[in-house]
């Protein structure tokens, strides 16, 4: 029993990877795609900053009367992955407006059936 | 002073180049200012290997902020050399860029495409020169969004399919590398590669730094595109504009394989290595590579996927080099990447110059067209010469060594498929050179001249450096020799 | 002896390829060049003879490619009959060429003359080298050079040979020949040409036999079986190219360089310990030496029945190195100059008849004899001295083969070069003969003596008595080649 609740937070975060990468592979539109990508980058940000958590600190600000703090890095490094992330995501939305211009849909397949004499 | 600062700036330059770019909005002046930072970058480059050299590794801590806390910039033989590739190939692609990028890339965005490429520049020589492992996927990010952008910025709406689908595994490949950098922090508390190398051997035998390791390396896998995680390499190199093919291939890939050297050899060690799979499942992706993707780039009627299809089976012969796990092997590997850069690069300039001409790289419309453009198809056939290996080419050095170094190591399969894989590109390389030889031109090649002298002089630049690096080794393999010493001895 | 002369013998003919490209509008003045360096040429190289006589080795340093295996030159006995048998006969093929491509009407002679050139550089290159890689390097010029020779008329037909042609030869050299030179190096630590071999005591018996059967595969020149495709294939080229290069310079730079793997690389002596594991080997030089004379008989066209013709007697020369005994060896290196004499002299003789009557097949060329005597007599002396009758220069090379064959108690082999010699009666006499006794299918010999353009009779002449003249001179030779024997 410990072995699951002790770790929940990392059943969350493969629940969440599960399910983003399955998106990813899955879905043949694009927007959802994007999406699926989304929520497997949020389950690695939840990964990193739930390691930092030390079990009974508080958030890494000096106050009166505490002297256990959680380990601020991981919420400094994910506030750096989360631009990151939200680059990536204004990047693919972009491309997939003018997917979208350029072939009238945003479904995989169609777009690689109007493109297969080109390319196969 | 601005001498002890040059890790730093190697990055900052092109960086602060870039919004520059964005904010002058001429592409004429943006081009300038590109050509600007990747000639400081190639410079800066050269003294840091210099001083390497001479002198040995160097560490820069940003903002003085000291090792394990701050952001450690390090210079070794391995990673100045990568450098020098990577901002040689920059300036030099953008010697072709110029004329090219006017013809297939629309006028008002032409200052914008010069940001990214600054961008992607900024990020690849950053992930060669840092230390940090978060730093890296910083970096890896930064020139990963913007190669997004190049790409995309293709003629053909394939461009932006292509581009997309790179995004798509580009990111789960990046965030794979996220994992494996957390996984890293949690076990050792820390993110400098010194660092974390000391704490790795510290711990011994340890799953988590073993499923770290493996989404790292799965992470730098699809970015570096070794097989079978290549699948958006072809395509994108084939629909990007072709400054960008030139660039891009004689760079990224080449990075993201400096990565896998970084993380097997000095964070976490050669023992620890050795011990795994690991160096079988690098040489069985490596030989499915060189065969397959040469099989591959036979079947192709589009020159430029063709050429894409031949760097992944290049690759393969890369990760070939380092699966040996010998001083010998990751030297090999080292004068291939040189070597590899630079023929990529020349070909894919030549088959840029013909595409500028005749606005098609179908292999079946460019024939003939060495009657029309003799320097370029000249420049073409010695790229050519150089990717299959012949000897007196910059390929001839690199293929003997990696083959030398597998029969050394006593791998007589692996030996024997990379000289296999060389027949199959004689067979691909053959395709380019008589289409463009010996078949009767085209309409649309009759109409061709030859390509602007710049295209020209970069394919020649190339060309011969192919050449001249084929006959005059000393400096490749000086470096790389002692570049594998120090990243298996240290 | 440090000899910068050698770098002399390799720029010579670059030189003359860069003045024939200059001199591309004035065609005397190119032909001048081309002849001029030619004859300089061979001067340079007849120079080196008197030292390499002596027992000296001149050598040179070119450049440093790969640490510890520089770019090099060494001239031996071997290399040196090889570079003077190319240079030689380059000049006497200048002078062919000017009659059979003026009198032939073909286009892009330019390119011609300057490939040509590029070739001989690249052949005394292959003569000439220390060490295998620079052998392997000259190898693989020689074989690009020759790539726009062979597909020179531009058709189609032209541009499948050549397909077959870069493919046979570039494919074995790096898939076998490649690797046969990186096993070596990582055995042996070096690659260089020494005498007495560098593999004995490093390779054990399985190891040398494997490596001895890539490079005499690997060497796709030799045109051992089955790898030979490309030599009929390469008959499309102009004559003067299956001349000089398809009956001299190509094939001769594969069996020279697997005559010189074998005494230099393995040595007579470790090849002789490991015994019968080669013996698979020679016996595919016999099958190849049989059945190339076999297809040679059913070929009707001349042109191919001398490329098959040449597949079967490079394969002695290839037997000769393989049985490694000492007269096996001289013998083989004594073939490399024969034949080359007399098969060039048949080439020279299939091209005259060409430009003159426009005649390719063996059938059409009754009667012809009498429009050309001094041709077909030409024909005759060359095709007695591959048969290896006495008093031409075939007969000491097949004497001492034999010896060889004798002298290492392999009587079969014995058995099958005097057949091989009754097959080359049989495909070669039958055309002298039909030209000479059969009249003309017209009915009269109204139309008199019609011979090729002079140059080219002058040519045809020259070597024909070569044929004649070696069958005296041969001891010269026999004393050179014995140096390599001790």
């Amino acid at each position: 029993m410990d072995a699951f609740l002790g770790y929940y937070n990392y059943w969350i975060v493969i629940a969440l990877m599960m399910t983003g990468l399955y998106t990813v592979a899955a879905s043949g539109n694009l927007v959802k795609k994007i999406i699926g990508l989304n929520i497997f980058q949020t389950s690695v940000f939840l990964f990193f900053i739930s390691v930092g958590k030390v079990s009974g600190g508080t958030a890494p600000i000096l106050a009166e009367g505490w002297t256990r703090y959680s380990n601020p890095l991981p919420h400094v490094l994910i506030l750096t992955a989360i631009v990151v992330g939200v680059a990536t995501t204004a990047v693919g939305l972009a491309l997939i407006v003018r997917v979208n211009r350029a072939y009238a849909t945003i479904e995989d397949d169609e777009i690689r059936r109007s493109d297969l004499p080109d390319s196969s | 002073m601005i001498a002890s600062h040059l890790p730093a700036l190697q990055v900052v330059v092109p960086l602060v180049a870039a919004p520059v770019c964005v904010l002058l909005r001429w592409s004429r002046v943006a081009w300038m200012v590109a050509m600007a930072a990747s000639l400081f970058a190639v410079g800066g480059a050269w003294c840091l290997l210099a001083g390497v050299l001479s002198a040995g590794p160097t560490s820069y801590f940003l903002g003085s902020w000291a090792a394990p806390w701050g952001i450690e910039y390090r210079v070794d033989e391995t990673n100045a050399w990568v450098m020098l590739v990577v901002s040689v190939i920059s300036a030099v692609s953008l010697l072709f860029a110029r004329r090219s990028v006017e013809r297939e890339v629309e006028t008002d965005r032409i200052h914008l495409f010069y940001t990214a490429w600054l961008l992607c520049l900024a990020g690849l020589l950053g992930m060669a020169v840092t230390a940090d492992a978060f730093n890296v996927f910083v970096f890896l990010e930064i020139s990963s969004l913007s190669t997004y952008v190049l790409v995309s910025l293709g003629t053909r709406r394939e461009a932006l399919v292509a581009a997309l689908r790179y995004l798509v595994l580009g990111t789960v490949g990046a965030t794979f590398f996220l994992i494996g950098v957390g996984l890293l922090y949690q076990v050792t508390g820390t993110l400098n590669m010194g660092d974390l190398a000391t704490r790795i051997a510290q711990l011994g035998p340890h799953r988590t730094v073993t499923a770290a390791f493996g989404f790292l390396a799965v992470g730098i896998a699809v970015k570096s595109a070794v097989y079978p995680l290549h699948t958006w390499l072809p395509n994108a190199y084939a629909f990007a504009p072709s400054a960008v093919s030139a660039f891009l291939a004689g760079t990224a890939t080449k990075v993201s394989l400096y990565l896998l050297l970084r993380f097997l050899f000095t964070v976490f060690g050669h023992e620890f290595v050795a011990g795994g799979p690991v160096p079988v499942l690098l040489a069985l992706t490596g030989v499915a590579a060189v065969v397959a993707a040469s099989v591959a780039a036979v079947r192709q009627d589009d020159a430029k996927r063709l050429l894409g299809f031949s760097s992944v089976a290049q690759i393969g012969y890369l990760v070939l080099g380092v699966s040996l796990l010998t001083t010998e092997g990751v030297a090999a590997s080292l004068i291939h990447l040189f070597g590899h850069a630079l023929m990529k690069t020349a070909l894919f300039v030549c088959l840029g110059a013909i595409v500028y001409r005749i606005g098609s790289a179908r292999i079946d419309d460019m024939a003939g067209i060495a009657k029309r453009m003799p320097w370029t198809c000249a420049a073409l056939v010695v790229g050519g010469l150089s990717l299959i290996g012949v000897p007196l080419t910059a390929g001839f050095v690199g293929k003997w060594y990696l083959v030398a170094a597998a029969l050394e190591a006593g791998w007589w399969p692996v030996a024997a498929a990379m000289l296999l894989a060389s027949l199959i590109a004689v067979a691909y390389v053959w395709k380019l050179v008589e289409s463009a030889y010996f078949r009767a031109p085209s309409a649309r090649v009759a109409a061709a001249r030859g390509a602007p002298f710049s295209m020209v002089a970069a394919a020649w630049g190339l060309s011969g450096a192919n050449i001249w690096f084929g006959i005059d080794t000393s400096l490749p393999i000086g470096v790389a020799n002692r570049a594998a010493a120090a990243l298996l001895g240290g | 002896m440090e000899t910068p002369a050698l770098f002399l013998c390799l720029a010579l003919p670059l030189a003359g390829a860069a003045l024939v490209l200059l001199l591309g509008r004035w065609p005397n003045l190119r032909e001048a060049a081309s002849l001029a360096t030619g004859g300089w040429l061979f001067l340079e190289v007849l120079a080196l003879l008197p030292a390499v006589e002596a027992g000296d080795r001149p050598r040179a340093v070119l450049v440093s490619v790969i640490p510890e295996i520089p770019l090099a030159f060494e001239v031996e006995p071997l290399g040196m009959l090889f570079a003077l048998v190319a240079s030689s006969l380059w000049i006497v093929t200048t002078i062919y060429s000017i009659g059979y491509m003026r009198g032939h009407g073909e286009t892009n002679q330019t390119r011609f003359y300057a490939c040509f050139a590029i070739a001989i550089a690249s052949a005394i290159g292959v003569a000439f080298a220390s060490n295998l890689l620079t052998l392997f390097v000259f190898y693989e010029v020689l074989t690009l050079s020759t790539y726009p020779l062979v597909t020179h008329s531009g058709t189609d037909e032209a541009r499948r040979a050549g397909r077959v042609y870069l493919g046979v030869l570039l494919g074995t050299s790096i898939a076998f020949q490649l690797f046969a030179i990186l096993w070596v190096w990582v055995l042996a630590g070096e690659t260089g040409f020494r005498s007495g071999g560098i593999l004995a005591g490093r390779a054990d018996p399985l190891a040398t036999t494997i490596l001895l059967a890539l490079f005499v595969f690997g060497i796709g020149k030799a045109a051992v079986m089955p790898f030979h495709r490309w030599l009929p294939a390469a008959m499309v080229a102009p004559t003067p190219v299956s001349a000089l290069l398809h009956a001299v310079a190509v094939v001769k730079a594969g069996v020279f360089a697997v005559l010189k793997v074998v005494v230099y690389v393995f040595g007579p002596g470790h090849l002789a310990a490991i015994g019968g594991t080669s013996g698979w080997l020679i016996a595919v030089a016999a099958v190849t030496i049989l059945a190339g004379s076999l297809v040679a008989m059913r070929r009707d066209n001349l042109k191919a029945r001398l490329a098959y013709s040449t597949v079967s007697q490079l394969s002695y020369i290839v037997m000769g190195a393989l049985v490694a005994s000492v007269w096996g060896i001289v013998g083989a290196g004594l073939h490399i100059v024969m034949h080359a004499f007399a098969k060039i002299t048949l080439f020279f003789c299939a091209g005259a008849v060409l430009v003159a009557h426009h005649r390719t097949e063996v059938s059409e060329l009754d009667g012809i004899g009498r429009a050309m005597p001094i041709t077909m007599a030409a024909f005759l002396v060359a095709s007695l001295s591959i048969v290896g009758l006495p008093l031409l220069g075939g007969m000491w090379s097949k004497w001492y083969l034999a010896l060889g064959t004798i002298e290492s108690g392999r009587y079969e082999l014995l058995a099958v070069l005097m057949l091989s010699s009754l097959l080359s009666v049989a495909y070669l006499l039958p055309i002298p003969v039909r030209a000479f006794a059969r009249p003309s299918p017209g009915g009269g010999s109204g139309e008199g003596i019609r011979e090729a353009p002079w140059p080219c009779v002058l040519a045809i002449v020259l070597t024909a008595t070569g044929c004649l003249v070696l069958f005296w001179f041969a001891e010269r030779w026999l004393r050179l080649l014995s140096q390599l024997t001790g």
